[in-house]
């Protein structure tokens, strides 16, 4: 177990390393940074000089190993927008997408589990229908079309949520629904199959022949051997609903991590994309490595072969 | 069961209809609210470079001058009277009586402080454009002090009536461009009372504000919000929780005209074709006039206007803005005519037409527009579509024989702010005419109108005469605003919330 823990580690550490380096060089693909950062009106000199300030004159790869060795030790470097530590930035932002992306997996699973476990009750039958076509418009939607859909509904034409800024909860209710609904589908899927493969187990039998409840039989002993893979899912989904808000945030206004992400990418801020891309890509790295490791523990299949 | 569910669900109706959704703002809480796209670095005058902060600025600063957007004159502001004593030197009698916000009196102290720290590039004033024309500025009184330019600057007194603000030089000097930036203090007629970094200002009227050209506020209050997406601000404005958008396009617009006032105004940004009439990328067909000409009857600028921009667009033919100092107007012009373009193509050597690359980074159904056109008469082109910063790398690299661009000005009313920087053998120049870059150097350095007036109108002259380049049209913003306002806007593109009112 403890070997492949390790295993795992270093494969994480590698991939934050790669996913690091890739995004770096990518962003130098739009052009020259200093030409975007100096503006419209500027002149020669005033881009030479911002090209001198922030090193983009040094080779890419002198400037990405400068910024990983300054990131290791917690400096993310500074805005070039709004000219404070990143790290700070990222604190600051960082909130509402965490309360965005909890909201968020706990209302994908209230949805998707009790759909799912109806669905195996019930296979192939109008419910199993009615949930599969729950779970496959909510991927088949656009989040941003969903997003304006409700703004449409609940704000402009019932008054009911407001559309923008994240002041009270009520701000995070059709953010949240946007989320989760595009996430809610595999959890679905899977705490459907689980539920078939587990309800079809000899303990099931064995514990019907006992004579408990169809109640107990399904929420106590069925769904609790099911829900597992889902709780490990979970873990990955909450780090891609954390990078996937980067359009909810933009749309419903709610200024949180994703927004900041989207609105440097557009002025070119690259000391803030760089710092977001690590963070985003090492939650959603160690939470996959979280969700291995609990996998592996959960069954020594995995982990022996 | 099922009225149980009713019931929850009216109840739950009820509960989210009176709580958390903001009050409604407007005329009856005097509160003026407004939603921009951008998100604001800070509300630092120096720093912030987007057009958003110039509109903050007009409102928390004042500059020593300020340019009458009706009339275009300049009119005394922070300074009563000022005076050209030659051509890089200008004296200014300073208004008595005014305070900042914090309290702190102005005079030529404060004047004189900001001048001097604005000047030196090591401050990192972050558009130099706007200051690196002053030498340096000297107190000759308490109120009263004198400006040293670089060299003859005509246009100084269009900056100093914009983008140089007075800053209070004791809380300055304490706080720095950091402090400036999230706790602001100027003379203006708003004064900013909080600040939520890239979600939310308020300001509220300056009661104390001078009697100055900018006329006095009424709106008591106004709350700026952020909302990145034109959607949910539209969906803000139909449900009460904003007053004012702007930058509202022609077709939205006009549905939204139906329960707003909707206003149309030009701005100062126009788009323009440029040719490579020099050969800087080799040999091309744009080194013959013949071929610029084709392409110049061959585009229909008005059909583009009228589908695609509206407004209060419209077709330019001189290599500036109109409204602009010495942008005159009495140039050739290029009638929509494509039977007259393959002629010309056909004069050229390029009876079947031929194929040229051809680049652009905004506006892409305009282009596509122009490409269309030019498919008409033959051209066809490789298009390529870039980001901003990518396509001046090329321009200014010496790689583009063909393109579509458009140049804001930075909404500075002259046409050293344009013409001067494209055809004064920069790199952004695809000329290359030695008449032109003599005759805009006389009018750029000259203080003297007629002078500046004539030589400009050389210039411009040649440059339709040789289609060195192509405008095509001034830009325009739609204004979307309640019922119960009263707004102006102007075609520099800066919103003066300070002259509106509520009906």
């Amino acid at each position: 177990m403890l070997i492949y823990s390790l295993k795992r580690l270093l494969l994480a550490i590698l991939v934050a390393i790669t996913v690091s380096f890739i995004s770096f060089s990518l962003l130098f693909l739009a052009g020259d940074p200093a030409i975007a950062m100096a503006g419209e009106g500027a002149t020669d000199q005033d881009i030479e000089n911002i090209r001198q300030l922030y090193g983009f004159d040094k080779p890419v790869l002198v400037q990405y190993f400068d910024w990983l060795l300054r990131a290791i030790g917690g400096n993310l470097g500074e805005s070039f927008y709004f000219k404070t530590p990143v790290v700070h930035l990222i604190a600051e932002h960082m909130p509402v997408t965490m309360t965005l992306g909890a909201m968020g997996i706990t209302f994908a699973l209230s949805l998707a589990v009790p759909l799912g476990v109806l669905a195996a009750i019930r296979p192939n039958s109008i419910i199993d229908r009615i949930a599969l076509l729950i779970s496959v418009s909510g991927q088949a939607l656009p989040s941003f079309w969903f997003a304006l859909v409700l703004v449409v509904i609940f704000t402009v034409t019932l008054g009911w949520l407001p559309a923008s800024g994240s002041d009270t909860w009520l701000h995070f209710l059709m953010p949240t629904v946007v989320l989760s609904y595009y996430a809610a589908p595999a959890f679905m899927r899977l705490t459907r199959a689980g539920m078939l493969d587990v309800l079809g187990s000899d303990y099931i039998r064995t514990a019907r022949a006992k004579g408990l409840t169809t109640k107990s039989v399904f929420l106590k002993h069925a769904l609790r051997n099911a829900i597992i893979p889902v709780v490990s899912l979970a873990a990955v989904q909450f780090g891609f609903m954390l990078g996937g808000s980067v359009i909810v945030e933009s749309i419903f206004a709610l200024n949180g991590a994703g927004s900041l992400a989207w609105e440097s990418i557009g002025r070119n801020d690259f000391p803030t994309v760089q710092g977001l891309i690590l963070v985003f890509a090492l939650i959603y790295i160690v939470l996959t490595f979280l969700a291995d490791v609990l996998n592996a523990w959960l069954d020594p299949k995995i982990r022996i072969g | 069961m099922r009225k149980k569910s009713l019931l929850t669900g009216a109840a739950l109706a009820a509960c989210l209809a009176t709580s958390g959704v903001p009050a409604l703002a407007g005329k009856s809480d005097d509160t003026l609210t407004v939603a921009f796209a951008k998100q604001l670095e800070n509300l630092d005058a120096y720093s912030a470079t987007a057009r958003e902060m110039i509109v903050i600025a007009r409102h928390v600063w004042d500059g020593l001058l300020y340019r009458d957007p009706a009339t275009g004159e300049y009119l005394g502001n922070l300074a009563e009277s000022f005076e050209w004593v030659d051509a890089t030197t200008i004296d200014f009698v300073l208004r008595e009586g005014v305070t900042f916000h914090n309290g702190e009196a102005f005079d030529a102290d404060d004047a004189v402080y900001t001048l001097n720290w604005v000047s030196k590039p090591e401050n990192g004033v972050s558009n130099q454009g706007n200051v690196n024309w002053i030498a340096s500025a000297e107190k000759t009184g308490p109120y009263s002090l004198r400006l040293h330019l670089k060299e003859p600057f005509p246009a100084a007194l269009e900056y100093l009536s914009g983008p140089v603000v007075m800053y209070p030089n004791e809380y300055h000097a304490e706080v720095g461009t950091a402090g400036m930036g999230s706790n602001p203090v100027g003379t203006g007629p708003y004064k900013v009372t909080s600040v939520e970094a890239g979600k939310r200002y308020v300001f509220e009227k300056n009661d104390g504000y001078f009697a100055g050209p900018k006329g006095t506020a009424e709106i008591g209050k106004i709350v700026w919000r952020t909302i990145p997406e034109r959607n949910t601000q539209f969906a803000e404005l139909l449900s009460g929780g904003v007053d004012w958008v702007w930058q509202v396009p022609p077709d939205q617009a006009e549905k939204l005209g139906k329960k707003f006032s909707v206003s149309n105004e030009s701005t100062m940004r126009i788009g323009y074709v440029s040719f490579d009439s020099a050969g800087r990328t080799g040999e091309t067909p744009m080194s013959d006039i013949r071929v610029r000409k084709a392409i110049a009857h061959a585009i229909n600028r008005e059909a583009i206007v009228n589908a695609l921009l509206k407004g209060a667009s419209k077709v330019v033919h001189s290599a500036c803005f109109p409204s602009q100092f010495g942008c005159f107007q009495d140039v050739a012009k290029y009638d929509y005519d494509p039977a007259r373009a393959k002629e010309l193509l056909a004069e050229a050597g390029y009876p079947d037409g031929f194929t040229v690359p051809f680049f652009a980074y905004r506006d892409r159904g305009y282009a596509e527009a122009i490409i269309g056109d030019l498919a008409a008469v033959g051209i066809s082109v490789d298009f390529g579509y870039l980001k901003y910063a990518a396509l001046r790398d090329k321009v200014q690299g010496g790689e583009v024989p063909f393109q579509f661009m458009t140049w804001g000005s930075n909404s500075v009313n002259d046409v050293s702010a344009i013409t001067s920087h494209f055809f004064s053998h920069g790199k952004d120049d695809y000329a290359l005419d030695a008449d032109v870059k003599t005759w805009l150097t006389t009018a750029d350095t000259s203080i003297d109108p007629a002078v500046r007036k004539e030589n400009y109108a050389k210039a411009l002259s040649k440059i339709a005469d040789e289609v060195y380049w192509l405008p095509l049209f001034s830009y325009n913003v739609n204004y979307v605003y309640s019922d119960e306002l009263e707004f102006t806007p102007y075609p520099d593109e800066v919103p003066r919330f300070f002259q509106a009112r509520w009906k």
